[in-house]
């Protein structure tokens, strides 16, 4: 036991063919974090977790697994285990036979496994479900037995590949305070792979944006949303207007610093337009403000009043104003 | 509407079930040599009698019985790996790996036998082959022994070994392997513990499908196989053919097929349990 980062990567890089899937990538984990890596279809989010697994072997670079070098050790010999997006129950094999099968491949004595499985499926409320298939179960069910499958045997690290994706949107969030209550009670460190970027900003503790195979930013939700480092984070994570600055450079500046007023707003910034467009999402609406200076902008107001499809209508003259603090400068 | 469902049965009644009848008529008949057919109906059980009193029949039957069942064993060691590799190879090289595997089918059944007696009989390729490499200097007759009708058994029915089998190991997802290995399990384990317990219904289908028609096999005991072979397919081909007694052979024809009911009803509960299965 170290008391360095639980995983260390420098410069792994994968290819598949042509194709560079990971590239040159470095990262640090550190201890009992919930790490999200988060970025669009082909981004290489998956083979950076196949390959902390080791279904993948990268070409280039290492891999260190609290402090040992894991870059050539086979699946079944690393401290790591995953849930798969699939969740891969074996269909031949009830819940606790799923749940006990990685402690019988380490030879645990019986009693010992039947206790763990127990004790495993208690903790996410699969008690009484210990002898049905998984074909008996619903999608919720399955995705505890996966989560509950790869916890039983204690792994340094659990990898997550779109643990959420496949539930429908209710469960989805009630499962996210699921799923961090679990990590935060286990003190286990988590490494998540997600496309939805709300659920990477609620979950994680530190994420990692990437983009065709590097990562383009790694900080905290608040880091990666308020001081985006560069025009595609700013823009891939929520709603960014993406202003040029007149001494070159570029701005990012959020919807909801906007402050939106009929008459012109008593601010250091404020511009002029039209409403071209909006879109009422219930506790506010986003509206697409047509301006000289900087082109359509997206502003959103909360709609505090009841007042049909929010204050403002379509085709309507407003001011657009903001503070000099309100918008992050970008780097790239 | 109803003459298009019907059409099926009448023709499965027609030259499957009426003949199926007849041979029992002609089981439940005497034997009249001199009258043509060569058969009296009635309803007597002696020919039926003779099959349990003579141990020919007997023995006939479990040889069959043990022949078909060692083949079956051999083809599916044969066909495992085969199909595992088809199933394993990359989805383009697929087709042709299947068409390797049901290439022979496009030549004769009795030709491709025919074929083995050459490759088999004294002085043939095989026996010049061992010679030739020194790995036997004198290896004696293949044609004519238990040997031959194994070796033309597995290579006439390892196709229906291999397709059923590839059949479920190319629906196996591969993320369950992932999962097990995952989980600690090294390859062996992991085959042993997820791939063979999910092949099984493939398994039981291929084998099933070579067994079945092995053990009522006609021609490759008569032709490869040697005097001593002896195979109930055999025996109903000479009781016909040579001995003339219809009522004889029709009975060992029931028989037969009523030892293969058992077999054949866990195969189709293995088929419609795979199915619901995937629904």
């Amino acid at each position: 036991m170290s008391s360095g980062p639980i995983v260390r990567i420098e410069g792994l890089t994968k290819r598949f063919g042509p194709i560079v899937a990971v590239d040159r990538v470095d990262l640090e984990i550190a201890r009992g974090e919930l790490f999200a890596l988060l970025g669009g279809s082909g981004c290489g989010k998956t083979t950076l977790l196949r390959m902390l697994a080791g279904f993948e072997t990268p070409d280039e670079g290492r891999l260190f697994i609290d402090g040992q070098d894991m870059t050539d050790v086979p699946p079944y010999r690393r401290p790591v285990n995953m849930m798969f997006q699939s969740y891969a129950l074996f269909p031949h094999m009830d819940v606790a036979t799923n749940v006990g099968y990685g402690l019988r491949r380490d030879g645990v004595k019986a009693p010992e496994i039947a206790t763990r499985v127990a004790e495993i499926l208690k903790l996410v409320h699969l008690d009484d479900h210990a002898k049905r298939k998984p074909s008996q179960l619903s999608g919720g069910q399955r995705q505890r037995v996966a989560l509950a499958r790869a916890l039983v045997k204690r792994p340094k690290i659990l990898l997550l590949d779109e643990p959420l994706a496949a539930l429908d949107r209710k469960l989805r969030e009630a499962t996210r305070f699921e799923m961090v209550r679990l990590q935060e009670q286990l003190g286990l460190t988590f490494v998540m792979v997600t496309h939805d970027q709300e659920e990477a900003m609620s979950m994680a503790t530190r994420l990692a944006v990437m983009n065709a195979g590097r990562i383009a930013q790694i900080g905290t939700p608040h880091e990666i949303y308020e001081h985006p480092a560069s025009r595609f984070v700013a823009d891939f994570i929520g709603i960014a207007n993406i202003l040029a600055l007149p001494e070159g450079g570029w701005m990012a500046l959020r919807p909801e610093k906007i402050t939106l007023a009929a008459g012109r707003p008593d601010l250091p910034r404020a511009v002029a337009g039209t409403i071209v467009d909006l879109a009422y999402e219930g506790d506010r609406s986003l509206y697409h403000v047509a301006t000289e200076a900087h082109g359509t902008m997206i502003v959103s107001a909360a709609n505090t009043s009841r007042t049909a499809g929010g204050a403002f209508s379509r085709g309507q003259q407003v001011w657009l104003g903001w503070s000099n603090e309100a918008g992050q400068r970008l780097e790239a | 509407m109803r003459f298009v469902i019907g059409l099926p049965f009448l023709w499965l009644g027609l030259f499957f079930l009426l003949p199926c009848l007849l041979v029992l008529a002609i089981a439940l008949g005497t034997n009249a040599p001199d009258s043509v057919p060569p058969v009296e109906l009635g309803l007597s059980f002696k020919s039926f009698a003779l099959l349990f009193s003579d141990d020919l029949y007997l023995a006939a039957w479990l040889s069959s019985i043990r022949i078909a069942a060692t083949s079956t064993l051999v083809a599916l060691l044969l066909g495992y790996p085969m199909a595992y590799a088809i199933a394993r190879a990359a989805p383009n090289r697929r087709p042709l790996l299947l068409m390797l595997v049901v290439l022979p089918f496009w030549t004769s059944f009795l030709i491709r036998i025919y074929a083995w007696m050459g490759l088999l009989a004294d002085n043939g390729l095989i026996e010049q082959f061992l010679r030739w490499t020194g790995l036997a200097t004198n290896p004696g007759t293949i044609l004519g022994t238990e040997w031959a009708v194994h070796l033309g058994i597995v290579y006439a029915y390892l196709p229906f070994m291999v397709l059923p089998l590839y059949a479920t190991l190319e629906k196996l997802d591969d993320s369950l392997l992932e999962a097990a290995g995952d989980l600690g399990a090294r390859p062996l384990a992991a085959f042993l513990t997820v791939t063979l317990p999910l092949s099984l219904p493939g398994i039981v289908a291929g084998c099933l499908l070579v067994f079945i028609p092995a053990v009522g096999e006609f021609v490759i005991p008569d032709l490869l196989g040697g005097t001593e072979t002896l195979m109930i397919g055999k025996v109903l081909w000479d009781e016909f053919f040579t001995n003339g007694d219809w009522p004889l052979a029709s009975a060992v024809a029931v028989c037969l097929l009523v030892l293969l009911v058992g077999p054949i009803a866990i195969f189709q509960r293995n088929q419609a349990r795979s199915l619901e299965r995937r629904t």
